[in-house]
């Protein structure tokens, strides 16, 4: 059974995702991750997750190329210069 | 030194040497143990072991002189104060399993007796040693747990036997007893009784004691008085 190891490193941080042990049932997958993902010290909690319990999400459709939906789709340098030519300004 | 140094500073180092030689056998398995996962955690319990014999060395070498490294090194094998149980070379995975578990057994038994210590230096190394075994005692549970539930009973059954008489040789006395009920009580089918032999007892060695202390010390010995 394979289980997604996710590491929080100071109080108040994200959980990050660390990376997955295989371990028979819940007592195996505490006692290993706390070995590999602990004994330095390097975390301050886990979360193990089962594989089978994670929930995907990977169909994102885009038919119609909506860019401008896109934090890439919309390049602000470009409209600022167009729009500070129309307005006849330039930077210093 | 005081008159009651030398029987205090003896219990300290049958224990630290019980954690050195039992923590270079468990390091065996590096490379080698039944996965990946369990490959890391056992090591680093190898690791924890050594690091706790060297806690107690340090300690011991407080009151009798000389330095941790001396203590773990430069004796001879006749005059190192582990078990025989400890010294066991079982490259089985179930007799591992058998001898970590009854060990992890018996030295909870014997650490809770130490955090009780009228010497507060080794009672507050005692309860720091015993936060770190209480994994260790996790990793074992869960492995008989899981050996006991299943066809593999037998043959932990068969390794539990075999290693029994040395683990009685691991304490004397009343701790003896409080292991021997604990072992009864997690592991009611398994036969608890017997006393160990002369050759199980502290005092005793194996022959196989010998092998891992000439490969243990080879390095220190190469070059007497290095500093590493």
């Amino acid at each position: 059974m394979i289980w997604e190891v996710f590491r929080q490193e100071r109080e108040g941080a994200a959980f990050a995702h660390a990376g997955s042990l295989e371990a028979a049932d819940e007592a195996f997958a505490r006692a290993y991750a706390h070995e590999l993902y602990g004994r330095r010290n390097e975390s301050r909690a886990l979360w193990l997750v089962p594989r089978g319990e994670v929930c995907t999400v990977d169909e994102f459709v885009d038919e119609f190329e909506r860019n401008y939906r896109r934090v890439d789709g919309y390049s602000l340098k470009t409209r600022l210069r167009e729009a500070r030519e129309r307005a006849g300004t330039q930077p210093e | 030194m005081s008159a009651r140094a030398p029987s205090r500073s003896d219990a300290l180092l049958a224990a630290a040497d019980d954690e050195l030689i039992l923590g270079w056998r468990d390091s065996e398995w590096t490379g080698i143990a039944p996965s990946l996962e369990e490959d890391v955690a056992f090591s680093s319990i190898a690791q924890n072991e050594i690091g706790h014999a060297r806690a107690l060395y340090e300690l011991a070498a407080r009151e009798t002189g000389g330095d941790a490294d001396a203590l773990a090194f430069d004796r001879e094998p006749a005059e190192y104060r582990c078990c025989p149980l400890v010294e066991l070379r079982r490259l089985e995975w179930a007799d591992t399993i058998a001898r970590h578990w009854l060990y992890e057994t018996a030295d909870a038994v014997r650490i809770e007796h130490m955090t009780a210590s009228d010497w507060p230096e080794l009672a507050g190394l005692a309860r720091k040693i015993q936060r770190e075994e209480a994994y260790h005692r996790l990793h074992a549970d869960m492995w008989v747990d899981r050996l006991t539930g299943g066809e593999e009973r037998a043959r932990l059954a068969q390794a539990l036997q075999g290693a029994w008489p040395y683990a009685l040789g691991v304490l004397d006395g009343a701790l003896r007893e409080r292991f021997r009920e604990r072992v009864a009580a997690r592991l009611p089918w398994f036969d608890a009784g017997g006393d160990p032999g002369a050759e199980h007892a502290r005092g005793a060695h194996t022959v196989e004691l010998r092998p891992l202390w000439d490969e243990m010390t080879m390095v220190r010995r190469s070059v007497p008085g290095a500093q590493w």
